[in-house]
């Protein structure tokens, strides 16, 4: 850092900073207020029929109604059912604790034996998991749909959740081990010495101090499972569908006029578990990302 | 019967060969301390013996049963890191009640031992902090009650000083060894530092090389090193090694024009063999020659007063030495003076081999 922006800056600098930051949040927030003014708005209000002319996109709504977002939840129509998000909603609540779990536990413990158990060809497995981040979703269809088919998961929710847990997986291990490899070996050491086991060092001595990777782990995951539309698509029967693909199918219907308001509602209520868990793991998510500082 | 014998006993990483054929057999309550220059093996030779690697040749056995392929928790032991390696979730008192929890202590009796642990240690008033919260000294301390609590039958040390400042460094090295003193357990304590190796142990290993250079007492490492690393590597300032032929008498050694007897203590090697004169730098005082003291005439180049003494750097006979003189001798930089040396002790090394040829 310079000396230049170490002084503290005067009254009309300050000013200047806070517009500047203040114009680009709102820009920024531009999207999220249109989404929201447009679903607690009427149809008329929405289209500029009469008595509505001059409002735009950005015009707030003049008598706020929250009967899109009670139609998006349980009765618009979705393919054949007019019943709404909530049955979608459900399935990819489902869908995500349980990929998620098992994607961070798996992760955590691959990225412990990566990082602290060296044995023979370790590297060779770590080149392979590393491998497994990079291959595009597009490539694996096929050959996971003969895969479903095989292990007589097709079409259902945990087929889908296993598809998920193979490609979470690579990522939670990587980022788990580049965590763990930061952490001193003598702990480990000093535990096996102290008596404790593979497990209980995992557990009662990592476990405790792993908490931002962790938080970093989940996010990464949640956002990713949650909002995964190809692999819903593609292998999830009429019964498992996930909340991404139902509101594709609630949008893109094609009967009637589009309700946009219907719309906008569907897919706030779509978003916002993942505000939900940037807000509660947001703090810790920066932190795990630049940490290596977790000292012994 | 030795408490604990290291026989034979080698390391190989790979194709790298670490540690070869080491022989160190310790007493019981005896305070061993590994010691030698970063890379020379020893982290690795004590990871061994606590378990953490594989040997790769030979036996370890305590006493008189083999260990060598026991797991770390199976052998007795406990370990004290040059990191402390104190886990960061848990409070003092979790930390140094672990190693009891793992064994399946009941909770109050693990609670009595720290207590009695946190009072040896003097931490009584820390054991609810985290690790975090402590200051080096004070973690070095809950590093050592962990260790202490389970009453092992020897204790491992890694560099546990090296990360301290120097009065705390000195502060420490005195409360070990007075705990040694009073537990009487058998003790191996690694570190790089030969005053530490000097003042806490009864006996040393030095190491360099992956090869034990020599094993003795302080006094016979210091009074008889074996070889041209052990003396010079022990003491400080490093022991001055001059270099000298045997003259035709075969009784005494040419330095330049010098002539100096060959010290008592030193075999006479044949005629015309070139050596290496070790003369420590405590040995030199200003003035003539005596009874058993060689004078010899030098230049001051250099002088570095430290307190108690005058490090003085000397050229004589064509080569430079450093002294050590008490505070307060009259030596003045970039003069010519005349210093006598005792040479009774000076122990006598072959300049091929470095190996130190002594008399008896
Ligand atoms: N896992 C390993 N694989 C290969 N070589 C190793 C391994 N561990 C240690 N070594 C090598 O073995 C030698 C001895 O290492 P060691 O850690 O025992 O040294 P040390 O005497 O404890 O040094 P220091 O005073 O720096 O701690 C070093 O040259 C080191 O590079
Ligand atoms: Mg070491």
């Amino acid at each position: 850092m310079t000396v230049e922006a170490a002084r503290t800056p005067g009254t009309l600098q300050r000013v200047l900073i806070y517009a500047v930051l203040l114009l680009a949040a709102l820009f920024f927030l531009m999207p999220l207020a249109a989404m929201v003014f447009t679903s607690l708005k009427t149809m008329p209000e929405i289209t500029g029929a009469a008595g509505f002319e001059s409002n735009t996109i950005l015009t707030p709504p003049q008598a706020p109604s929250t009967e899109a977002w009670g139609t998006a939840w349980q009765s618009a129509c979705i393919a054949v059912a007019c019943e709404g998000l909530r049955g979608y909603f459900w399935n990819s609540i489902v869908m995500v604790v349980f990929a998620v779990f098992f994607s961070v536990m798996f992760g955590a413990i691959n990225g412990y034996v990566l990082a602290k158990w060296r044995f023979r060809g370790d590297n060779i497995i770590f080149g392979m998991l590393l491998f497994g981040c990079f291959i595009p979703f597009q490539i694996v269809l096929i050959p996971m749909a003969r895969l479903l088919g095989f292990l007589d998961m097709a079409g259902t929710l945990h087929g889908l959740i296993f598809v998920h847990l193979c490609y979470g997986i690579p990522f939670t291990t990587l980022f788990f081990r580049n965590f763990y490899v930061t952490i001193p070996d003598e702990l480990i050491s000093a535990g096996r010495i102290d008596g404790a086991g593979f497990w209980s060092i995992f557990f009662l001595i990592l476990m405790p101090i792993s908490l931002p990777i962790f938080v970093v782990a989940i996010i990464w995951q949640f956002t990713n499972v949650w909002n995964d539309f190809l692999f819903g698509a593609s292998f999830a029967g009429a019964d498992a569908r996930p909340l991404m693909v139902a509101l594709n199918n609630l949008v893109n219907t094609s009967t009637g006029t589009k309700a946009y308001n219907v719309d906008m509602a569907g897919a706030m209520i779509a978003a916002l578990p993942t505000i939900l868990v940037y807000v509660v793991g947001g703090r810790y998510f920066v932190r795990g990302l630049t940490s290596g500082a977790v000292k012994g | 019967m030795a408490a604990l014998s290291i026989e034979g006993v080698g390391k190989v990483f790979g194709e790298a060969e670490v540690l070869r054929d080491i022989n160190i057999e310790i007493e019981a309550g005896e305070f061993l301390v590994l010691v030698g220059p970063s890379g020379c093996g020893k982290s690795t030779l004590l990871n061994m013996v606590a378990g953490l690697l594989s040997i790769s040749s030979g036996r370890i056995s305590f006493d008189g049963q083999r260990i060598d392929n026991l797991e770390p928790k199976d052998r007795n032991i406990a370990m004290v890191f040059q990191s402390y390696a104190l886990y960061p979730a848990m409070s003092v008192e979790k930390n140094i009640a672990f190693p009891l929890r793992m064994a399946g202590l009941p909770k109050d009796a693990q609670m009595q031992k720290v207590g009695e642990v946190c009072a040896l240690l003097q931490i009584e008033h820390l054991r609810k902090r985290k690790p975090a919260a402590l200051s080096g000294g004070q973690r070095q301390r809950v590093a050592m009650g962990r260790a202490l609590v389970r009453d092992p039958k020897l204790f491992l040390f890694d560099e546990p000083l090296s990360n301290l400042d120097a009065k705390l460094r000195v502060d420490m090295r005195t409360e070990i060894k007075r705990l040694h003193q009073r537990l009487g357990t058998t003790i191996i304590y690694v570190t790089h530092d030969q005053v530490e190796a000097m003042t806490m142990a009864n006996r040393i290993a030095v190491m360099e090389g992956g090869i034990v250079q020599q094993f003795g007492t302080p006094a016979e490492i210091y009074d008889r090193p074996a070889n041209t690393f052990v003396a010079t590597f022990m003491g400080s300032p490093a022991m001055n090694l001059l270099d000298a032929v045997v003259d035709e008498s075969g009784t005494a050694l040419a330095l330049g024009d010098l002539r100096v007897p060959i010290p008592p203590i030193a075999a006479a090697p044949p005629p015309g063999t070139p050596v290496k004169l070790g003369l420590r730098p405590e040995w030199f005082d200003v003035g003539g020659a005596g009874e058993g003291r060689v004078a010899l005439p030098g230049h001051i180049d250099l002088i570095e007063p430290t307190g108690p003494d005058i490090y003085a750097s000397v050229e004589m006979v064509g080569q430079r030495l450093v002294t050590r003189l008490p505070a307060g001798t009259d030596v003045t930089q970039n003069t010519a003076c005349t210093l006598s040396v005792s040479i009774e002790n000076a122990p006598l090394f072959d300049a091929q081999t470095g190996l130190a040829l002594y008399a008896d």
